[in-house]
């Protein structure tokens, strides 16, 4: 796999940042979009635009089957059973807020316990955090270790018999830590305990297949997939979808409306109500067609390779302390410098063009945990090179000159 | 952009040793402050004698170099002031921050100006005038004894 063909691919790269040639290590948070991402966002509305699913006009019934090439799509990529089982939604906070809201509704009880992570990120904590209020649930947090990973053993340990539902990220977007999802699904199931799995930083990096996984639910971000921003995945099983109740109302999910009473519309309308992001759907068809071009194999292995570099070089550079140190581990690295504080890293970094990201990073629970107010984080995506990760070196001295550390 | 110009070294100084990072015995007022994008802190504690004058200012919390140079700088600067005199400095600073070139209040000496100025390179960087600017905020809480949670997002 070429690398700097793959980035040519990607206009961001064509032009300078403040004069610099951009180095993006802010992959996690989202990543940048190649050509074909951005032209078919152009081309749809230039000559294909219109609304799905209601009129029967040529370009109503065109735009509908692109729309749904792209459900086909993602069914495909991540080997749901059923196509239904794909619900698109503006991003996977609102995937993780509909299971919240519907699972809730109709399963949780006073006193009944939400089993999350610490690793999680705000948007798989906040929207279970509702619950405590309207449905006087409990929350238990599944502790990390001293590696940054949370362990099956963990899970097991604070699972109850008031266990409803357990939350776990994929991959945390702080320590990099890969969770034994499959393991902790199977050790679920057996209690007879639904998981939901926040996908956000798996989906991007992780090959995944649901019907392996056997997770009931995993939500993914588009944006974070080299797809546009408004765009996201629920994955649920048919099951659940069936079983739960509406999440939002309006048109499009409904079968009949009357005064007396309101049918639901068939799996899967019944979630996707109101004029969906249309645009970015069928856009987000060509960021699978992308990942699945250079085959997410081959993207592992690229970017298992930069992170392999990047802690050798990282940990040689004797003021950086990485956050972390899993066993499993994806394209994050997490990290502070003993005397410059990560926001003042990430100012001076941006000086020589590279992007990272400084703060908690939605995961207050994990660095209240950590005892640091914030860290600095520098994230991979398919286009990094190791050169990027020298330039991230060579700036953090930078940092270290500017501040007077040796 | 020049990053001289936003840490230099009285910042970066003041920065590493911050004066006043203390809790005040017997504070008569205090607020907290935070900034929830990035997650930096500080807790003002404030002594106020009977004439209404600061007897002792100090700060609690953390944050980058420039939010804890911000505090330390502001915390040195109105010990001795009487309440409105600390209210004009906040507001001149603040102004100065927006959008002034210079600072305009008789309170302060030249010396104490120049201590000041060193941050107003933050206005090249729009990001980090928060981190400039939430100590004072903080301030402006604990003078008029606000329960409220000072923050930057206003």
């Amino acid at each position: 796999m070429n690398i700097d063909q793959i980035k040519k691919e990607f206009p961001i790269f064509d032009n300078k940042v403040q004069n610099n040639d951009l180095v993006y290590l802010d992959s996690a948070n989202s990543s940048q979009k190649p050509r074909i991402v951005i032209d078919r966002i152009y081309d749809f509305y230039s000559k294909e635009f219109s609304n799905v699913g209601r009129s029967v006009h040529y370009l109503a019934v065109a735009a509908t089957n692109l729309y749904e090439q792209t459900r086909t799509s993602v069914q495909k990529y991540i080997n749901a059973s059923d196509k239904n089982e794909i619900v698109f939604t503006k991003g996977a906070t609102e995937a993780i807020n509909l299971v919240a809201n519907t699972f809730g509704q109709k399963y949780l009880d006073e006193g009944d316990e939400v089993l999350i992570t610490e690793l999680e990120h705000h948007s798989n904590y906040v929207p279970w955090h509702f619950l405590r209020k309207s449905k006087k649930i409990n929350i238990e947090f599944a502790e990390v270790n001293d590696q940054g990973e949370v362990t099956l053993e963990e899970i097991k340990k604070k699972i109850t018999d008031r266990t409803k539902i357990i939350c776990v990220t994929h991959l945390s977007n702080v320590t990099g830590a890969i969770l034994p999802i499959k393991e902790i699904v199977s050790f679920a199931h057996s209690k007879g305990i639904p998981v939901l799995v926040d996908g956000c930083q798996g989906a991007p990096h992780l090959k995944l297949d649901m019907q392996d996984l056997d997770c009931d639910f995993y939500a993914i971000s588009g944006h974070k997939m080299y797809g546009p921003t408004g765009i996201g995945v629920l994955y649920a099983k048919k099951k659940w979808l069936e079983d739960l109740p509406p999440y939002q109302g309006g048109g499009g999910m409904i079968r009949e409306v009357k005064k007396k009473g309101i049918s639901y519309g068939e799996l899967p309308n019944k979630y996707e109500a109101g004029t969906m992001a249309t645009a970015q759907v069928i856009a987000f068809n060509e960021s699978i067609k992308f990942l699945e071009k250079i085959g997410i194999e081959n993207i592992e292995k690229h970017e298992k390779e930069l992170l392999d570099y990047a802690v050798e070089l990282l940990s040689k550079n004797n003021s950086v302390n990485i956050i972390g140190n899993p066993k499993n581990k994806g394209g994050v690295i997490s990290f502070t410098i003993e005397g410059i504080h990560p926001h003042d890293i990430a100012t001076i970094l941006d000086e020589d063009g590279v992007a990272i990201r400084a703060g908690h990073h939605c995961c207050q629970i994990l660095h209240e945990k950590l005892g640091l107010p914030a860290t600095a984080r520098a994230s991979f995506g398919v286009y990094n090179t190791k050169d990027d990760i020298d330039q991230l070196n060579n700036s953090i001295n930078n940092c270290k000159k500017i501040f007077n550390l040796k | 952009m020049n990053l001289k110009e936003l840490y230099q070294e009285i910042i970066l100084e003041h920065g590493k040793n911050p004066r006043n990072l203390r809790k005040t015995d017997n504070f008569t007022r205090d607020a907290k402050g935070n900034n929830p994008l990035c997650g930096d802190n500080v807790h003002i504690y404030l002594k106020l004698n009977d004439n209404n004058k600061v007897e002792d200012i100090s700060f609690e919390g953390n944050g980058c170099a420039i939010t804890m140079a911000s505090a330390s700088i502001m915390t040195d600067l109105v010990r001795g002031k009487e309440e409105n005199e600390v209210k004009e400095i906040v507001t001149d600073f603040l102004d100065m921050i927006k959008e002034k070139d210079e600072l305009s209040t008789q309170l302060l000496n030249e010396d104490e100006k120049t201590k000041l100025m060193c941050l107003s390179g933050v206005k090249q960087y729009p990001m980090r005038v928060k981190c400039a600017t939430l100590s004072w905020h903080t301030l402006t809480s604990a003078m008029n004894n606000s329960q409220d949670i000072a923050s930057t997002e206003d």
